[in-house]
């Protein structure tokens, strides 16, 4: 049978407020919140498929949507939220994959800067290859 | 020794993360520029259509699709505790679901084509 527990643990409040305690942790939150510009612009393709299924005219009309004020203000915010993504990740891949060689391990700089020229290049290449310059 | 769902959990977390690492900056750049009216060739009904009808393109599609939505799920689920929100359990069958199902919705779109 259980005990009977008197005593009163003390509760430490959990609210969001912590956040805004340290740069660091607003940071840290900014991190975490581009997730739902990402989710957001995914599931707009998402609603793009169903506008391509639904034959051209639908497809033009989701294009002409896309040129909308609100459209431009949240691809701009989801770029920018996409590319801190894209900068905390790789900062943090060294920490994820240390690559070790004989005794030593490689600098995480080497591992984060592998990846931000992989990507520079994969961006470049998939830009040219749909034709956006 | 203990059963646990977690690397299945994080294991398309960490795929969807580095998917979305390497290629979402890149592909919200190809609908900005569509936005502002110059529409990437890519985004023109024929190409467009073209690519969806391949089977090459409905993988890599709904791979991207699938992927970025789950670590979307995840970290949302993630976040949510940290500012506070203790049903845990709730959250998770709510997000993963949501990721699960829009991605099937993609699916369905796809071979509607």
């Amino acid at each position: 049978m259980a005990e009977e527990v008197s005593r009163k643990p003390y509760v430490r409040e959990m609210t969001y407020r912590w956040i805004f305690r340290h740069p660091r942790y607003v940071r840290y939150m900014a991190r975490e919140f581009s997730c739902l510009f990402i989710g957001a612009w995914t599931l707009m393709m998402v609603w793009g498929l169903q506008q391509l299924a639904e034959g051209r005219a639908s497809w033009e009309a989701f294009l002409e949507m896309l040129r909308s004020p609100w459209s431009i203000a949240f691809h701009c915010l989801a770029l920018g939220f996409s590319l801190y993504h894209t900068v905390t990740w790789f900062n943090l891949t060294p920490k994820a994959l240390p690559v070790q060689i004989g005794e030593a391990f490689v600098p995480d700089a080497v591992i984060a800067g592998a990846h931000y020229a992989a990507w520079a290049l994969l961006s470049l290449v998939l830009l040219k290859l749909a034709g956006a310059y | 020794m203990a059963r646990s769902n977690k690397p299945i959990v994080w294991g398309p977390f960490a795929a969807g993360g580095t998917l979305t690492a390497f290629l979402t900056p890149a592909l919200v750049t190809l609908t900005l520029l569509a936005g502002l009216g110059h529409v990437p060739d890519v985004l023109a009904y024929e190409s467009l259509h073209a690519f969806a009808v391949h089977w090459l393109g409905k993988v890599a599609l709904i791979t991207v699709i699938f992927l970025s939505l789950w670590s979307v799920a995840h970290r949302l689920r993630i976040t949510l505790y940290d500012i506070g929100v203790r049903a845990d359990s709730g959250v998770a069958a709510v997000l993963y679901s949501a990721a699960g199902l829009a991605s099937i919705a993609a699916a369905v779109f796809l071979f509607r084509l």
